[in-house]
C-alpha cells in the first residue's frame, strides 16, 4: 500500500523544526512501523538526503527506547503496543500519518524524534530504589510475599520508561513514571522502610525537572504501552501525603 | 601467547572460597582513588558498576544508549537459574554445574562453571532484597519453571520479563551509587578504542553520540561488559544496536577472543516475513515446556494446522528425543527444525517455520492456566503476526540469540591484556559451546555482583599503578585513529547504504556460518567477506557529519567491525574439525545425524590473536582437563 507521512524533522536542539511530507510506496501489511520508517530511510539516504533520526533498539516492546507521536497518539493507535510492535495492517492505503517526537519541556529534542529522557533517570536517582548493598541479603524465601501482591507489583513494576505517559499528558506531568516505581517497590514488605523518603524525594526531583502536576486527566495510562493503571497514582498520592504531614510533625 | 586460566588449586568445591581468602583487598580508604572505567550498562556492566560503587571505588559507567536501563538485557524473557532445590526435586549446585557443563558440550572451563553454580542461590537472595517480583506461590514463596537442558524446576522468572526486572533490579541499584556520588553514567557515549599503557589497559576513547566528540578516559581499569555479537548476521533476535566493536576493539589491541564460531541459534523465533525484516523476535524457551513443536508428517502438505489429524503430525523432538522431548537443549532442537524444513516439511510461506501448538495443554490445564503463564508472549506473536496463537498453533524458526564466544578470561575474569575485564556476554567463559536457557542472566549477575567486585579489587592491590595522564602518546594515537576511522567512513561517498552491506554479511554468515557449517562453504565466505569489505570501504555512502548526532554513521563503524569480524568467526568455525553444541560441521556427524564430537583434538578453548593488518590471526590454544566430569556423548534421548 502507499502511505503519505508528515514527519517532524529538526536538525539540532536549537534549530526550528518543521514537518516534511514524504511518499511511502511500497508498504507491506506485514511490516512494522519502525520497518517502514527503515525503508524510507534506505530511500532517503540513496537519494542524498539525511535519514530520519529516531530512537530505537529492541523491537520487541521492552526496552523503551523508541518514542514518537502518531497522529497525535504516543506510539500510535493500537491499545498497549509500543511503536516498534505497531504494524501496518492496522492503516490502510492512502492513508496520511503524522510523526512527531514527545512534546514535554523535560524532554528537549535532539533531533527530529529523540528527545532527551534524562530526567527519568533522575527520578529514579533520587529513590527508586530499595537501599541494598550486594552480599546483604536474606534468604529470598525468608519473607513471604502474597501472590496477589506481587502480581500487582508487577503489573506496576513493567513500566519501560519510555515516556509516553509524560507526552500524552497535557500538562506533561512524569507522574505514572514516577507512582509505578513507587507503586512497585511500596507494595513489596522490602519497600517499607524507605517508602515515605522515596514518595518525598521522587516528586520533588519530578518538580525539579520542570514536568508539569498531576491534575487527573488519565490520558497517562491510555496511552501507556503497559497498561499501567491510574491507581499507582493514588497510592503515590497517598504516600506521598502521608509522608509530607509526618515530616510536618516532626519538625 | 602463553594463556594462564590461573584456575586455584583444590578441590572444585573450595576453589572459589579459598581463592576469596588468598585475593588481596583494597583499604576501604583508599578505594574512592581508584578510579574503574566499565562499558555497557546490562546486567553485568551495571551490576558490576553498582556493587565496586557500594564498595567505594570511584566507578565510571558508559553507555551507547539514552539510559542504562535500555540495555539489551532487559528483552530476556524466560527466566535465571538458581541452584536453591527449593522444589526438592534433587536440584544441587553439582548439578546445576554438570547440566552448564554437558550443555555447552563439554567446552568450557570446569573451575569457573562450578563457581558460577555456587554462586546462583546468591543472586536470588540479591534480587528479591531489591524488590524484583519474581513469581510465586499461593503461599508467598518463590515459584520455579522448567527450562531446556534439565530435569529439574531451578528457573526464577518475573512473567516472561526476567531479564526486565533483573536489569531494572540492577540499574536501581546502579542509579541509587550515582545519587552517592560513586557512580557517573555517561549515557549516549560509545567506546571506540581501549587504550594500551605499558602493557596494561588503563583507558578508553569514546564518541558522544549527540556531538561527535571524542573523548579520552583514564582509569585503573577497564571492564568491558558489552554484550554479545549476534548481529554480525544482521538478522537476530539482539537488539539493533548490539555489536562487536568494544570487544573486537580490545581484541586488535591484543586481547585473545576465544571461540568466536560458538553461536547460539535459537529454536523458537517468529520467521522473517519479508525483506524489510530488521530483526527477528524470540519467543521465550519456556514455551516448550507446555507448547509441543510438530511438522506435518509429509513433505508438501500445505493444510492448515487444524486439519491436519494428529496421526499425520510429527511430534519430532518427542519422537526423537523421548526422555528430554520439547525441552531438547536449543542446539539439538534449532537443528531439527532445520532439518524437518530440509526435508520439505516446514509451514508457513516459503516453508521455513514449524508449528508449536497449545492445542494439547490449553485443553488440559484449561486456557486461564495457559494465559497466565505466557499471556503477554501470545499477545507479542498476535501483534507481530496477526494471528491468534489460542487458536491458531504458532510457526516458529531458529533464529540467531546468544554469542557463546568472546573475549579470552582468566579465571579472575581478565582478558590477556593486564587491568582489561570482560563480563557477561561479552566473554566466552561459562557456555561453552552451547548456553542452557536461563544461564545468561545468571551468568551476567554472578560476573557483576559477586566475582568481579573480589578479583577487580585483588588486581588493584596487588599491581603497581603508575599515573598516566590522557596526554599520553598511546591516549592520543588512540583517539587519532579513532578519527581517522570516522572521517574515512564519512569520506567514502558511495552509493550503498551501511544497511545493505550489514544485510549482505548477514546472508553470507547465516549460509556458510549458521546451523549447519562445512568446509567448502566457510571457504567460499572466507573469499566472499574481503570482497565484501573491499566494497564497503570504496562504495559505503554515510551522509552528514561526525559533529552531530548521526545514527548511520554510529551503525557503519559497527558494520566495518562486524565485517572483519566474521572472517575471525568462519576463520574459527574452519578450524574446529569436530561437531559440538551449536557449532556443526557437517563433516563430523553420527549416522543418526548427531554431532560428533573430536575430544582428543578439540577440547581446547581456541583464542585468536591478532597478528596486524591483513595478516592471519595466531590461534592459541587453552587445553579444557574435565576432573570432576566425565566427558561423555551428550544425549537427550
Amino acid at each position: 500500500m502507499k502511505l503519505r507521512l508528515k514527519i517532524w524533522r529538526q536538525e539540532g536542539p536549537h534549530a526550528t523544526g518543521r514537518f516534511v511530507t514524504y511518499d511511502a510506496a511500497e508498504v507491506s501489511p506485514d511490516m512494522s512501523f519502525l520497518e517502514m520508517l527503515d525503508v524510507l530511510n534506505e530511500e532517503l539516504q540513496l537519494k542524498g538526503e539525511t535519514p530520519i533520526a529516531f530512537d530505537h533498539d529492541c523491537r520487541e516492546g521492552i526496552c523503551g527506547s523508541c518514542a514518537m507521536m502518531v497522529d497525535g497518539i504516543p506510539h500510535g493507535p493500537q491499545q498497549s503496543t509500543t511503536v516498534c510492535q505497531l504494524h501496518m495492517r492496522h492503516y490502510r492505503d492512502g492513508e496520511t500519518i503524522v510523526i512527531e517526537p514527545w512534546r514535554a519541556r523535560a524532554f528537549p529534542v535532539i533531533r527530529d524524534l529523540v528527545v532527551d529522557r534524562g530526567a527519568l533517570d533522575r527520578i529514579i536517582q533520587a529513590g527508586g530504589y530499595i537501599s541494598v548493598a550486594t552480599g546483604n541479603a536474606p534468604e529470598a524465601n525468608s519473607v513471604p510475599i502474597g501472590k496477589d501482591m506481587v502480581d500487582r507489583a508487577m503489573d506496576a513494576a513493567q513500566c519501560i520508561g519510555c515516556g509516553a505517559c509524560v507526552a500524552a499528558c497535557p500538562n506533561a506531568s512524569a507522574m505514572l513514571f514516577t507512582a509505578a516505581k513507587a507503586t512497585h517497590l511500596g507494595l513489596l514488605p522490602q519497600g517499607q522502610p524507605e517508602r515515605s523518603h522515596r514518595a518525598v524525594n521522587m516528586v520533588r526531583q519530578m518538580d525539579l525537572e520542570m514536568f508539569g502536576g498531576c491534575t487527573n486527566f488519565g490520558e497517562c495510562s491510555e496511552a501507556c504501552p503497559k497498561d499501567i493503571g491510574l491507581e499507582v497514582i493514588a497510592r503515590l498520592n497517598a504516600d506521598f501525603l502521608r509522608a509530607t504531614l509526618r515530616e510536618r510533625e516532626s519538625i | 601467547m602463553r594463556l594462564d586460566p590461573r584456575v586455584p588449586d583444590g578441590p572444585l568445591e573450595t576453589k572459589w572460597s579459598d581463592h576469596q581468602f588468598d585475593m588481596k583487598l583494597v583499604n576501604p580508604a583508599n578505594r574512592r582513588k581508584h578510579r574503574i572505567l566499565i562499558v555497557g550498562s546490562g546486567l553485568a556492566g551495571a551490576s558490576a558498576a553498582a556493587a565496586l560503587g557500594e564498595q567505594g571505588y570511584e566507578v565510571l559507567c558508559f553507555t551507547f544508549h539514552d539510559s542504562p536501563r535500555r540495555a539489551h538485557s532487559i528483552a530476556a524473557q524466560g527466566g535465571i537459574n538458581a541452584a536453591k532445590n527449593y522444589q526438592n526435586d534433587g536440584d544441587s549446585v553439582h548439578r546445576l554445574f554438570y547440566d552448564t557443563i554437558k550443555g555447552g558440550d563439554f567446552r568450557s572451563r570446569e573451575a569457573n562453571v562450578y563457581r558460577l553454580a555456587e554462586i546462583s542461590a546468591n543472586i536470588i537472595d540479591q534480587c528479591v532484597a531489591q524488590g524484583v517480583p519474581f513469581a510465586r506461590e499461593y503461599g508467598g514463596l518463590l515459584d520455579n519453571r522448567s527450562f531446556g537442558g534439565a530435569q529439574v524446576s531451578r528457573t526464577f522468572y518475573a512473567r516472561g520479563q526476567t531479564g526486565q526486572q533483573l536489569l531494572l533490579g540492577a540499574y536501581s541499584a546502579l542509579e541509587r551509587q550515582v545519587k552517592r556520588g560513586t557512580v557517573t553514567v555517561l549515557p549516549r557515549t560509545e567506546m571506540l578504542d581501549v587504550v594500551v599503557v605499558h602493557g596494561r589497559a588503563r583507558g578508553i576513547i569514546t564518541r558522544h553520540l549527540v556531538t561527535g566528540k571524542l573523548e579520552r578516559w583514564v582509569g585503573d581499569a577497564v571492564v568491558l561488559a558489552t554484550g554479545g555479537y549476534g548481529n554480525a548476521f544482521f538478522l537476530s533476535t539482539n537488539a539493533k544496536a548490539c555489536n562487536v566493536t568494544a570487544t573486537y576493539r580490545a581484541y586488535k589491541k591484543g586481547a585473545v577472543f576465544g571461540n568466536p564460531c560458538f553461536t547460539q541459534i535459537h529454536p523458537t523465533c517468529i520467521p522473517v516475513s519479508g525483506e524489510y525484516q530488521s530483526k527477528l523476535t524470540l519467543m521465550s524457551e519456556s514455551l516448550r515446556n507446555d507448547g509441543r513443536v510438530w511438522v506435518p508428517l509429509q513433505a508438501g502438505d500445505t493444510r492448515p494446522a487444524h486439519a491436519i489429524p494428529d496421526a499425520e503430525r510429527d511430534y519430532y523432538l518427542e519422537r526423537k528425543y523421548p526422555s528430554f522431548g520439547n525441552l531438547a537443549p536449543r542446539d539439538i532442537a534449532s537443528r531439527s527444525a532445520k532439518e524437518v524444513c530440509d526435508e520439505g516439511r516446514g509451514v508457513g510461506p516459503g516453508g521455513l517455520g514449524v508449528f508449536l501448538d497449545f492445542a494439547d495443554p490449553i485443553r488440559r490445564l484449561g486456557i486461564d492456566t495457559i494465559k497466565d503463564r505466557y499471556g503477554n508472549l501470545f499477545e507479542m506473536y498476535e501483534r507481530i503476526t496477526g494471528e491468534d496463537p489460542y487458536v491458531v498453533p504458532m510457526r516458529i524458526y531458529p533464529a540467531v540469540h546468544y554469542t557463546m564466544g568472546g573475549l579470552w578470561v582468566d579465571y579472575n575474569l581478565m582478558s590477556s591484556i593486564p587491568g582489561l575485564h570482560v563480563l557477561g556476554e561479552a566473554n566466552f567463559s561459562d557456555h561453552g559451546a552451547n548456553r542452557l536457557g536461563a544461564s545468561a542472566l545468571m551468568q551476567g549477575l554472578a560476573d557483576g555482583y559477586f566475582i568481579i567486585p573480589h578479583t577487580l579489587g585483588d588486581y588493584l592491590a596487588s599491581t603497581r599503578l603508575e599515573t598516566v595522564e590522557t596526554i599520553h602518546p598511546a591516549f592520543i594515537a588512540a583517539e587519532n585513529d579513532a578519527k581517522a576511522q570516522v572521517d574515512r567512513l564519512l569520506a567514502i561517498d558511495g552509493s550503498r547504504t551501511v544497511d545493505s552491506f550489514h544485510r549482505e554479511l548477514g546472508k553470507i554468515l547465516w549460509e556458510h556460518c549458521g546451523m549447519a557449517r562445512s568446509k567448502a562453504g566457510l571457504q567460499r565466505a572466507l573469499e566472499l567477506l574481503p570482497e565484501l569489505r573491499r566494497e564497503f570501504w570504496s562504495d559505503l555512502r554515510v551522509l552528514g557529519t561526525g559533529e552531530e548526532l548521526n545514527q548511520a554513521l554510529e551503525k557503519a563503524g559497527r558494520v566495518a567491525d562486524f565485517l572483519e569480524f566474521g572472517e575471525l568467526m568462519c576463520r574459527d568455525a574452519l578450524h574446529r574439525e569436530e561437531s559440538c553444541g551449536g557449532h556443526f560441521r557437517v563433516e563430523h556427524q553420527t549416522a543418526e545425524g548427531e554431532a560428533k564430537r573430536d575430544d582428543d583434538q578439540f577440547a581446547y578453548v581456541a583464542a585468536w590473536e591478532y597478528a596486524g593488518e591483513g595478516k592471519e590471526p595466531i590461534l592459541n590454544r587453552e587445553p579444557l582437563s574435565f576432573e570432576n566430569v566425565h566427558l561423555a556423548t551428550r544425549s537427550y534421548k
